[in-house]
């Protein structure tokens, strides 16, 4: 054996296994984790609905229906150590029929058994005192208070770099293509290097299933289950002020309208099973059906202040996350689609538990849970930000007119933990282009301070992965 | 430049309606120190800077100008007069103050956070691309999908290539442009695919950079697929019917490596807005009176912030009009509202800048311009006062890419207890 | 006898013209509003020319780039040698608007100059 013995890896950089690295983090011992993508947050942690779910979704007894109410009764404390933001807006699910009471009310005890705390059943009228703009086809509805929303890329980034900060090695750009068992535990073979680890934990996502099969004797199979969401400007943030989820009836599920944590809109997801894992694009008919599933909710749907459409993957397996050691020394945490997000900071908990009991692993002394955010300099009063300014005067030129992020706060996401190297990256972590222009007027500025701030030439720049460079070459000029 | 605490006229970008609005407010009377140019970027000029075509001016130089060079004529202008002004600023906020004054939120990295007041404020902040998000265009979300101003800018300042093989969506003017300008630098356009029967660019710009290239225009035409999932592979490009919904069985498969987006500009509202100024859902811009004033007092508005253009030249003529309206503002304040008329768009034009006409407040005329809302053969504009038709000028074409305009004189309004204008097209 | 369609580029316009032409020579331009009109259809169907713009490299400067024209239209069948010899083209920085870069571009006599300034 050669190089590092890891006591353990994780394979895959979302929410989950950046959850699990920080919850690891807190342990004595050599960690790392692999992701294939450039940055954490690429694939279904990246797009999904960026709610906090209160937690009456799941079948009582689930692993699913703990590690919600669980995550969800974390996610305060964990926001606040990590500085992004969160808020719990309270949830609605609403019923468009006195024929499908019944469903509510069940909807409402399975919740109470799940241990979520505050429900209630709303008559429409209730309903509508806090909700003015709901559709008049709604009677009544479930109101969960604890639910909430957040950024889905923030709390991502804010694990992974904490983690980082106490000690957990990343590695990018680093597959796992083939996991022998060897000895002393495993030895993961990348593209580009052989690392050996006593303990492997498996927070794949949509691949997890594929890692899992290298090592176990029962084959799992993930269907990534897409789904396709429209993204409004600020403008309509307002439209409600709850998520509004749809009771699910024999047509299907609904789907849901809310706010984001940073005032946009959110409309979706549709629900399709696909077969491929990288499936990420949209449809004609996904798109439409959100529209018309809308405008159940509410009176009017704000399509024409739509900024952009997007789909996400969740990793369908059954009906229950898998959290366990499926083989000697190897942790699963796969099948984690909605309500994964919620879940993650329950599920980092369970897993590293379950990890560090196996390896014998004693607590660090030293472990530092806070992390502090990219300033965002457009939220703070005059008089700090004028501070600011003249302390660092980057946060003075302004590079993303829409959503007002600063040269200040872009060299921040560049040069700290996990830096951004990709335009993706930035706006994962500043926001920069993803107001209502979607980057027509930043992205050359951007890719301009990334290739001076990491040294590249302007055609190196690249939106995301190493296909995605954004100019094809320098144009024939004086040669 | 520092910024001082005071000015009698703040204007609210450099580029060419904010560079002429300064002009105009100087050669109104407004002192040169009493007027400040807000410019977000690291130069005077906006957009023409990055527009190297040449087409500029013909107006009001009598001579093809391009961009740069049009607006280089503005800058050395108002270099001339000393007209002060502060580059790489950006206004976060616009409030009203105690009597009527405005305070203006600006950041930069020279003068940090300060908060100026101004008597008059023109806004001439310009417009943005739409953006593929707008258009909900189905697909993956690869590299290569750029609104045609952002691939020109990558061309024409950072020296960039875009992509080798582009597909065109949109036939307005930057689309166009775009087409030519990466031709001649090598790249292969293959097609222009426009969701209207009509283009939305100036027919001059058809012949010289489509036409002369070869490059095909298809009208009725729009991407219906986008694919490709780091880098853009290629487009799918349907047919559309009437209704503009794509007609299944007509789709055509185009392998490229990027895809432009000219569909269309929106004039950027956002500060206006959040100042409380009342915008037209039609223009998206400001609802502006005879002087260019929108609904609240002092605050004026010009260019493609207040409705787009497509010939900079009117942008000039005016923003120099918001120029000196503000400079009359700034000196002797609210000027009267009395026998308000409104003008109403009908019957083929879409909407009219201004939308109310105050005759005692006017100058010696008032231009009003409009856009149709379809392509229109020998028509005739006509200009009704009060359901009486005044005036009606024949038109061999009319198209929804070309701004029309009527001028109307205060002669003829003031004292005659108009209540309404109504503009439409007629046969 | 023939006719052509064409657009008139001369202005906004976009009048449609029709040119009648005898033996390669023009006999009769109609649908045009303005003599200009008539001097583009003559010279579009016979002699077309065109103005050329782009960019030519700039060492040492703030920006990688100058925005340069042929000071008048060229043939417009020399469009593209045009543009090669605009390639091969540098200047080295400062550059001010009506600079020349080419003196005489492909042999037509007319000069490419700078369109803007770059220090």
């Amino acid at each position: 054996m050669t190089g590092m013995l890891y006591d353990a890896i994780i394979i895959g950089g979302g929410v989950i296994g950046s959850a699990i690295a920080r919850e690891l983090a807190r342990f004595e011992g050599n960690f790392c984790l692999i992701e294939k993508n450039e940055d954490v947050c690429t694939g279904t942690s990246k797009a999904n609905s960026a709610i906090v779910h209160a937690g009456f979704d799941a079948k009582n007894g689930t692993l699913m229906a703990e590690m919600n109410v669980k995550g969800n009764e974390m996610m305060g404390e964990v926001a606040k150590e990590l500085d992004i933001p969160f808020k719990r807006n309270g949830a609605f699910v609403l019923c468009f029929d006195k024929k499908d009471l019944g469903s509510l009310q069940e909807l409402y005890e399975r919740g109470i058994n799940n241990g979520v705390k505050d429900l209630q059943i709303l008559t429409r009228e209730e309903a509508l005192k806090l909700e003015p703009n709901l559709s008049d086809l709604v009677v009544a509805a479930l109101y969960a208070p604890t639910s909430g929303i957040i950024c889905p890329f923030a709390l991502t980034i804010g694990l992974a770099e904490n983690a980082a900060d106490n000690g957990v090695e990343f590695k990018f750009n680093t597959p796992a293509n083939k996991i022998e068992k060897t000895d002393f535990g495993y030895r993961i073979y990348s593209d580009n290097e052989v690392l050996e680890t006593k303990a492997i934990v498996n927070a794949a996502g949509v691949y997890a299933d594929e890692i899992h099969n290298m090592v176990c004797e029962d084959k799992l199979k993930i269907v990534p289950r897409k789904g396709e969401y429209i993204l409004c400007d600020k403008k309509v943030g307002n439209i409600c002020e709850r998520t509004l989820f749809q009771l699910p009836t024999k047509l299907g599920k609904g789907i849901l309208v809310s706010p984001t944590v940073h005032g946009n809109l959110i409309l979706g997801p549709t629900a399709t099973d696909i077969e491929d894992k990288e499936g990420i694009d949209t449809t004609k008919e996904g798109l439409d059906s959100v529209i018309e599933k809308a405008s159940l909710s509410v009176k009017s749907v704000p399509v024409r202040s739509a900024i952009t459409s997007f789909s996400g993957l969740r990793a369908h397996i059954n009906h229950d996350f898998i959290l366990a050691e499926s083989a000697d020394n190897f942790f699963d945490a796969t099948g984690i689609e909605s309500p994964g997000l919620s879940s993650a900071p329950a599920i980092g908990i369970h897993i590293a538990d379950m990890v560090s009991k196996k390896l014998a692993l004693n607590k660090k002394d030293n472990f530092n849970p806070i992390r502090k955010g990219i300033i965002h300099a457009s939220e703070l009063s005059n008089e700090e930000r004028a501070a600011l300014i003249e302390k660092e005067p980057a946060y003075g030129q302004i590079i993303c007119r829409c959503e007002m992020i600063s040269e200040g706060e872009i060299l921040s996401a560049i040069h700290r933990t996990l830096g951004a190297t990709t335009l993706d990256g930035i706006k994962r972590r500043t926001r920069a282009g993803m107001g209502r222009c979607q980057a027509g007027f930043c992205s050359p500025k951007v890719m301009e301070i990334l290739s001076r701030e990491l040294n590249l030439p302007l055609d190196e720049i690249k939106k995301n992965g190493s296909e995605s460079k954004l100019a094809v070459g320098k144009s024939n000029k004086g040669i | 430049m520092k910024l001082l605490e005071n000015y009698d006229i703040a204007i609210i970008g450099g580029g060419p309606a904010g560079l002429a609005a300064a002009i105009g407010a100087n050669e109104a009377g407004a002192h040169k120190e009493s007027i400040i140019v807000i410019e977000r970027d690291d130069k005077l000029g906006g957009i023409l800077n990055q527009c190297i075509h040449n087409g500029f001016g013909l107006h009001t130089f009598k001579e093809e100008l391009t961009g740069p060079e049009y607006a280089g004529r503005f800058i050395d202008k108002l270099l001339d007069l000393e007209i002060p002004y502060v580059l790489n600023t950006m206004v976060v906020d616009i409030a009203e103050g105690e009597n009527g004054t405005k305070l203006i939120t600006t950041i930069s990295k020279e003068n940090g956070l300060k908060v100026i007041k101004a008597k008059a404020v023109v806004l001439s902040m310009g417009c943005r691309e739409r953006s593929r998000g707008a258009l909900n265009i189905p697909g993956f979300r690869p590299a290569g999908v750029f609104s045609a101003g952002t691939a020109q800018r990558l061309v024409n300042i950072e020296s960039y290539m875009p992509g080798k093989e582009v597909v065109i969506l949109g036939s307005g003017d930057i689309g166009l442009i775009m087409a030519r300008r990466l031709t001649l630098e090598g790249a292969k356009v293959k097609v222009v695919a426009e969701l209207q029967p009509y283009s939305g660019g100036l027919k001059r710009n058809i012949v010289q950079c489509l036409d002369d290239y070869g490059i095909p225009l298809k009208l009725s035409h729009t991407v219906t697929r986008i694919d490709g999932k780091e880098r853009v592979e290629g487009v799918e490009i349907s047919q559309v019917d009437e209704r503009l919904k794509p007609i299944k069985g007509t789709e055509e498969y185009y392998k490229c490596d990027t895809l432009l987006l000219s569909v269309g500009l929106i004039p950027e509202n956002e500060l206006s807005d959040s100042l409380g100024v009342k915008l037209s859902p039609i223009t998206s811009g400001p609802v502006v009176n005879e002087s260019l004033e929108t609904s609240i007092e002092g605050v004026f508005a010009c260019g493609n912030v207040l409705h787009v253009h497509d010939l900079v030249d009117f942008v000039s003529e005016e923003a120099k009009e918001a120029g000196k309206n503000a400079a009359k503002f700034a000196k002797i304040g609210k000027t009267s509202e009395e026998n308000t008329i409104t003008l109403t768009p009908e019957n083929g034009v879409r909407y009219t800048v201004p939308s109310t006409i105050c005759p005692e407040n006017m100058n010696d005329t008032v231009t009003v311009r409009f856009r149709v809302a379809n392509v229109f053969k020998n028509k005739y504009v006509a200009v009704y006062f009060d359901g009486e038709r005044v005036k009606r000028t024949k038109k061999m074409i009319l198209a929804p890419g070309e701004m029309e305009s009527v001028v109307l004189k205060k002669e003829d309004l003031l004292n005659k207890g108009i209540k309404n204008i109504k503009i439409c097209l007629e046969d | 006898m023939e006719t052509k369609n064409l657009i008139c580029i001369q202005c906004p316009m976009g009048c449609p013209l029709e040119v009648t032409m005898e033996n390669g020579e023009v006999i009769k331009v109609s649908g045009n509003t303005c003599k200009r009109g008539e001097i583009y259809a003559k010279k579009e169907v016979t002699s077309p020319t065109r103005t050329v713009t782009s960019t030519v490299k700039v060492e040492n400067g703030e920006l990688p780039l100058v925005a340069v024209k042929t000071k008048t239209d060229i043939p417009k069948s020399l469009i593209f040698e045009c543009m090669a010899e605009i390639n091969k083209a540098k200047v080295t920085a400062p550059v001010k608007i009506g600079d020349v870069i080419i003196e005489n571009v492909c042999g037509t006599g007319v000069p490419v100059v700078a369109t803007s300034n770059v220090k």
